[in-house]
């Protein structure tokens, strides 16, 4: 098991190091809609999971936020994604949660 | 002077008129959740025949049917419950109930709906005809796993308090008498009832482990079983909850999706003894018997969400590895299992297979896809 994490973050590291270009922005923005969105709503205005729209995070730091994506919330739902997206990735999901309107 | 009734003679001799009328029996709904409409389709022609639009927030949305197939109630994120005529292809009625809710479910007398919210968490109970409320029960938590009980019951399990709540509506609806169930476990995050309308089965986030409820024993007993199953701490990450109401009761067995493992796990009904796994290409979401419980079809989340595998329920090997494509969220099959409908919402597709051959009858296009659900449930218990 552990070592299927490692050859996925291998993989996801070789492929997508550096931060994202735009194609790979795109793919981001739809996995936050939907992915995220299984459990804090496609709005993001939350479910199972807590609300992450720019609002309810404001005053939230975006690397703490970040290590928080990869790593998951242990004793909660929230799954690291450690195993799908590099650390550059990470950030630019905080990043675009803190500063993006949901509509 | 005789105009009246020559009139509706005319009426019900009209031939015209009789083409013009319709069942419902081969429609069904399929939500598009981003668009927030449904797409009424026809199962017979294999095509869409007309959109509902004006839904609100369809995140995670699910649908129950009236008892005449006629109707149904849409239960949205945003709180918003939504009466649809899929005749006229109307909404009927629509009001904002809560801030945030999660599903609903309808009695078995086809009177009263009832939704389960997360904001404000509790349960909500509906006039079915006109949506004027009726019952309005506080538990003080966010809500999962509703279902209908036979005799005009809901039995609900409650995710931070970690307690099954019975509604028995049968006496007074706007007074439902309530049994508790408490120390269910923690952070139930799903639950379903059995297609016989009497064990109600949670599944657990916080511990490991599941309940079943006898809803046959008074008070209702509740047992603990399968120590192993779910987690506390994950062995693989869970990117998308498994849902628990399409489990499988076949050949004497429940099918689970694991929690944290890329298995399916088989369970005798009769001991709740787990009695073999099969291993599978992710993490199962659904896990579906075909009408006829011959074969279980699973579903799954990212990053295999392209794939679905049919499993053999007698020997529980993997028979077939399908890849309908990106994002198949949702599994519906035709009421005597001959046909699949697999949502595949990021190809805005919907795509019909022939069950035992696998072959792809044909597709219809929709907007991002997820829940399909056809008219037969109706007529079926506890969904």
């Amino acid at each position: 098991m552990a070592r299927l994490a490692l050859l996925l973050a291998a993989l996801a590291g070789t492929a997508m190091a550096g931060p994202p270009d735009a194609a790979r922005q795109d793919q981001l923005r739809h996995l936050v809609r939907q992915d995220c969105g299984s459990c804090h709503g496609l709005r993001l205005t939350g479910g199972l999971g807590s609300p992450i729209t720019a609002a309810a995070l404001a005053g939230r730091d975006a690397g703490d936020l970040a290590g928080l994506i990869l790593d998951g919330l242990p004793g909660t739902a929230m799954p690291g994604w450690r195993p799908l997206l590099t650390e550059d990735e990470a950030r630019w999901i905080a990043d675009y949660l803190l500063t993006t309107e949901t509509q | 002077m005789m105009l009246k009734p020559f009139l509706a003679a005319l009426l019900i001799a009209s031939p015209a008129l009789a083409e013009d009328l319709r069942g419902t029996g081969d429609l069904g709904l399929v939500v598009e959740r981003e668009a927030g409409s449904l797409l009424v389709v026809d199962r017979s022609e294999r095509a869409a025949i007309g959109r509902i639009e004006g839904l609100g927030d369809l995140s995670h949305a699910s649908l129950v049917y009236s008892p005449d197939e006629r109707f149904a109630y849409v239960f949205g994120r945003d709180g918003g419950l939504t009466k649809v005529d899929i005749l006229t292809r109307q909404v009927v009625r629509r009001v904002v109930q809560a801030g945030n809710s999660i599903g609903g479910a309808i009695s078995d007398d086809g009177r009263l709906v009832a939704v389960a919210n997360y904001e404000p968490g509790g349960v909500r109970v509906f006039d079915a005809e006109t949506l004027e409320p009726v019952a309005d029960v506080p538990m003080g938590s966010k809500t999962v796993g509703i279902a209908d009980a036979p005799g005009s019951r809901f039995v609900v399990a409650t995710w931070d308090t970690g307690e099954v709540w019975i509604l028995d509506h049968s006496a007074d609806p706007a007074q439902p008498a309530v049994t508790k169930l408490e120390g269910i476990g923690a952070n139930p995050y799903d639950a379903l009832l059995t297609g016989d309308g009497r064990h109600y089965i949670v599944g657990l986030f916080g511990e490991k482990g599941l309940v079943q409820v006898d809803l046959w024993q008074d008070p209702p007993k509740a047992t603990r079983f399968l120590p192993d199953y779910g987690k506390d701490q994950p062995d693989l990450p869970v990117y998308k909850m498994p849902h628990l109401q399409g489990w499988t009761l076949a050949d004497g067995l429940f099918a689970l999706p694991a929690v944290g493992l890329h298995q399916l796990l088989w369970v005798d009904a009769a001991d709740l003894a787990e009695i073999g796994r099969t291993d599978l290409a992710g993490q199962p979401v659904f896990a579906l018997a075909r009408p006829d419980q011959r074969e279980v079809w699973v579903n799954f989340a990212p990053p295999d969400n392209d794939k679905v595998q049919v499993v053999d329920v007698l020997t529980h090997q993997v028979l077939d590895t399908l890849t309908p494509g990106k994002g198949v969220l949702h599994m519906e099959f035709a009421p005597r299992g001959r046909e699949v409908w697999l949502s595949v919402r990021d190809e805005n597709r919907v795509e019909i297979r022939d069950t035992r051959t696998r072959e792809v009858l044909g597709q219809i296009e929709a907007r991002a896809p997820s829940g399909i659900f056809f008219t037969d449930r109706a007529h079926r218990m506890g969904l």
